[in-house]
């Protein structure tokens, strides 16, 4: 157990009666999760809807219990700690501003159940408004708030107390896209200038991306894969990591020969695929290539080399400003999406493309795809 | 022939309406407010007049403004009945809250397909007559009823409980008679509070007491009030439970308005009796919201 460990999660299982009581079963939503927090880390748990993050978030601040295994906070097992006992602090996924408080009142709240003066609670709250960048918004009412404001208000809240951990679950699902990239890059420098461990619950892996340390990739209660923004993007575990997050595209084959750390792999219908890979696969054994769009490129003629070369048809054309977007055949059953980025305007992106005649190839480079063997 | 004539005044109607939108709403409302009007604008009126006129030798109505019925209200006979009142309607409406909200709150915050089996299971009772239910009381309550009964013959009182023909006997069948007006409301408020804000409130070091105390009670206040308010008013002028429940010294406003109209015959006092009670009603109303608005 090292030391600088903020949260440390040992194979916790969390099963909840059914939906029709508890004679309906139970439903796992926590399956044999081991999680090791580092302190003063931004640490996402990220996945779709109903693969157990929320729940595990939950069972660190306090609000559920684990059926198996425990959490231990700064190495001390929390057990059935109330969440009042825990120095851990929420921002909830709706805000859960008091209504019939001031802001003022609701940052000032934790302080007030811990008992702290009220000289200090004053300072404090006005320091976490100034923080938020509300410094004059104490007398108001929430639902005299924007959306944005109430979050921040949401997260002086919290932060007011300086919890060992802030717990933040899908806190900017309601913001519109612009002001949730604001507020992204606003609460990366708020945890840096804080030094608080974050630990954010979300769905949405541009979220995750752009503001974790380290982000946990959950699915049916389970973790598949836990690793930097690159690592996550770069070298997915398998294909539900690499399907969720970005793009990709896959082709299924099987491994036709290996020559140093250079697989070909067979495409089901008769392309061959050349892939690193960081170790020694059988022949003939079932694998995935997963390549993304980003990663290819349409040239006018073949390439050799490591690089794979395909001639292939141009199906769809799909502008979308900062790119392009290809859809392109190289066989019956292989399409790819390629992504050119748009670095010449050009009124007609595929007139650029199509230059050189109707043939183009689809290229990439062998260490550009990744081996998924599930 | 008489099809296309009704067709065609309808369709007159329906573009007078067009052309007034106000003609419409009139036309809506009507209905009710004719029977508002008919059957409780103009009793009251009279109800009112009668308040300033004189009651001759034989019960009946002399045509003679005086202001007498309303200063007969501080003879202190009347006043120990407003009192009485006050306290009765009172301690029914504390006792109503007090064992109303708990009832709301485990009925709220259960899985929401056994919500409404509760909601019903609270209903049955109350469709059966209010007399009748009044009554079972009497049979529970006297010396000689069920409570005393089984109480004696396991030999814990050796005497009867004076639970019938006092003030006590009125609070129970009040509190009894007027539960699902606290329940009800208070069952509204307790449901549609957002729990999420009892999680932030522990989230924030708040016991489940002082979550309780400053989140959920606060929150569902405007149902306390809404609640307190259906209670007290019926319990003030309570006639029906007090005339079977209470004794003799147990006479409530409603008794006496009731006697005056029907066995004294004495119509005016009667009636000015009655507007008494509609401002106290009031001024309690209104009193109640200032309170309860002011820390909603």
């Amino acid at each position: 157990m090292s030391d600088n460990s903020a949260v440390q999660i040992r194979n916790v299982v969390k099963r909840f009666p059914g939906p029709g009581g508890a004679a309906d079963g139970e439903v796992v939503a926590v399956d044999h999760v081991s999680l090791s927090i580092r302190d003063g880390e931004f640490f996402s748990l990220l996945g779709p809807s109903g693969c157990g993050k929320t729940t595990t978030l939950r069972m660190i601040a306090g609000f559920e219990h684990p059926t198996e295994g425990e959490i231990l906070i700064h190495g001390r097992p929390m057990g059935l700690t109330p969440p009042y006992q825990r120095n851990t602090n929420m921002v909830f996924q709706n805000y859960a501003l008091f209504p019939h408080m001031t802001v003022a009142r609701n940052v000032a709240f934790g302080l007030q159940m811990k008992k702290v003066s009220d000289e200090e609670t004053q300072r404090r709250v006005q320091e976490a408004l100034a923080m938020v960048r509300l410094p004059d918004f104490g007398p108001r009412r929430p639902n005299q708030l924007s959306g944005g404001q109430q979050q921040r208000i949401a997260l002086a809240r919290a932060l007011v107390n300086r919890p060992e951990l802030l717990l933040l679950d899908e806190p900017l699902g309601a913001l519109d896209l612009k002001l949730r990239k604001e507020m992204q890059i606003e609460l990366k420098s708020l945890q840096k200038e804080v030094g608080i461990t974050f630990i954010y619950v979300t769905h949405d892996q541009e979220e995750a991306l752009t503001m974790s340390d380290r982000i946990a990739v959950m699915h049916q209660g389970k973790v598949l894969q836990v690793g930097s923004p690159t690592e996550i993007y770069e070298r997915p575990c398998c294909r539900f990591v690499a399907d969720f997050i970005g793009d990709t595209n896959f082709m299924d084959g099987v491994v036709e020969s290996q020559e140093d750390d250079i697989v070909t792999v067979r495409v089901d219908d008769g392309l061959p695929v050349m892939v690193q890979s960081g170790g020694t696969l059988a022949r003939g054994t079932r694998v995935t290539v997963a390549i993304r769009p980003e990663k290819l490129r349409l040239l006018p003629k073949p390439m050799g080399g490591s690089h794979n070369s395909f001639p292939c048809q141009v199906e769809q054309v799909i502008y979308v400003g900062t790119d392009t977007r290809f859809l392109v055949r190289l066989s019956d059953s292989v399409a790819l999406t390629v992504r050119e980025q748009n670095v010449i305007s050009t009124p007609d992106p595929m007139a650029y493309y199509a230059e050189g005649g109707d043939q183009v190839y689809a290229v990439w480079l062998s260490d550009a795809g990744q081996l998924l063997t599930d | 022939m008489t099809d296309a004539t009704t067709i065609q005044g309808g369709n007159r109607i329906l573009a007078a309406i067009r052309r007034r939108p106000g003609l419409g709403i009139l036309a809506l409302i009507f209905p009710s407010l004719f029977w508002l009007i008919v059957f409780f604008l103009i009793p009251l009126i009279i109800v009112f007049v009668y308040s300033f006129l004189k009651r001759g030798p034989y019960g009946q109505i002399e045509w003679e403004f005086n202001l007498q019925n309303y200063a007969r209200f501080f003879d202190p006979l009347y006043l120990r009945v407003f009192a009485r009142s006050f306290k009765i309607a009172g301690i029914t409406t504390i006792v109503c809250f007090l064992l109303g909200y708990p009832m709301a709150y485990w009925m709220a915050t259960r899985p929401a397909r056994w919500r409404n089996t509760l909601l019903l299971l609270l209903m049955i009772p109350f469709w059966t007559n209010f007399l009748v239910r009044t009554y079972a009381w009497i049979l529970i309550l006297r010396d000689s009823g069920l409570v005393n009964n089984a109480l004696m013959s396991l030999g814990l009182i050796s005497q009867p409980l004076p639970l019938f023909g006092n003030d006590l006997a009125i609070v129970i069948g009040l509190v009894y008679g007027w539960f699902p007006d606290m329940v009800l409301p208070c069952y509204a408020a307790i449901e549609r509070l957002d729990f999420s804000l009892v999680e932030a409130a522990q989230d924030l070091y708040a016991n489940e007491l002082r979550a309780f105390a400053r989140i959920i009670f606060p929150l569902t206040l405007p149902g306390v009030v809404a609640g307190s308010i259906l209670v007290f008013i019926p319990s003030l002028g309570a006639y029906v439970t007090p005339d079977l429940l209470g004794g003799a010294k147990s006479v409530m406003i409603g008794n006496v308005i009731q006697s005056q109209f029907l066995s004294v015959r004495d119509y005016p006092f009667g009636s000015a009796f009655s507007f008494v009670l509609m401002a106290m009603m009031l001024i309690a109303t209104l009193l109640y919201f200032r309170v309860g608005g002011r820390t909603m």
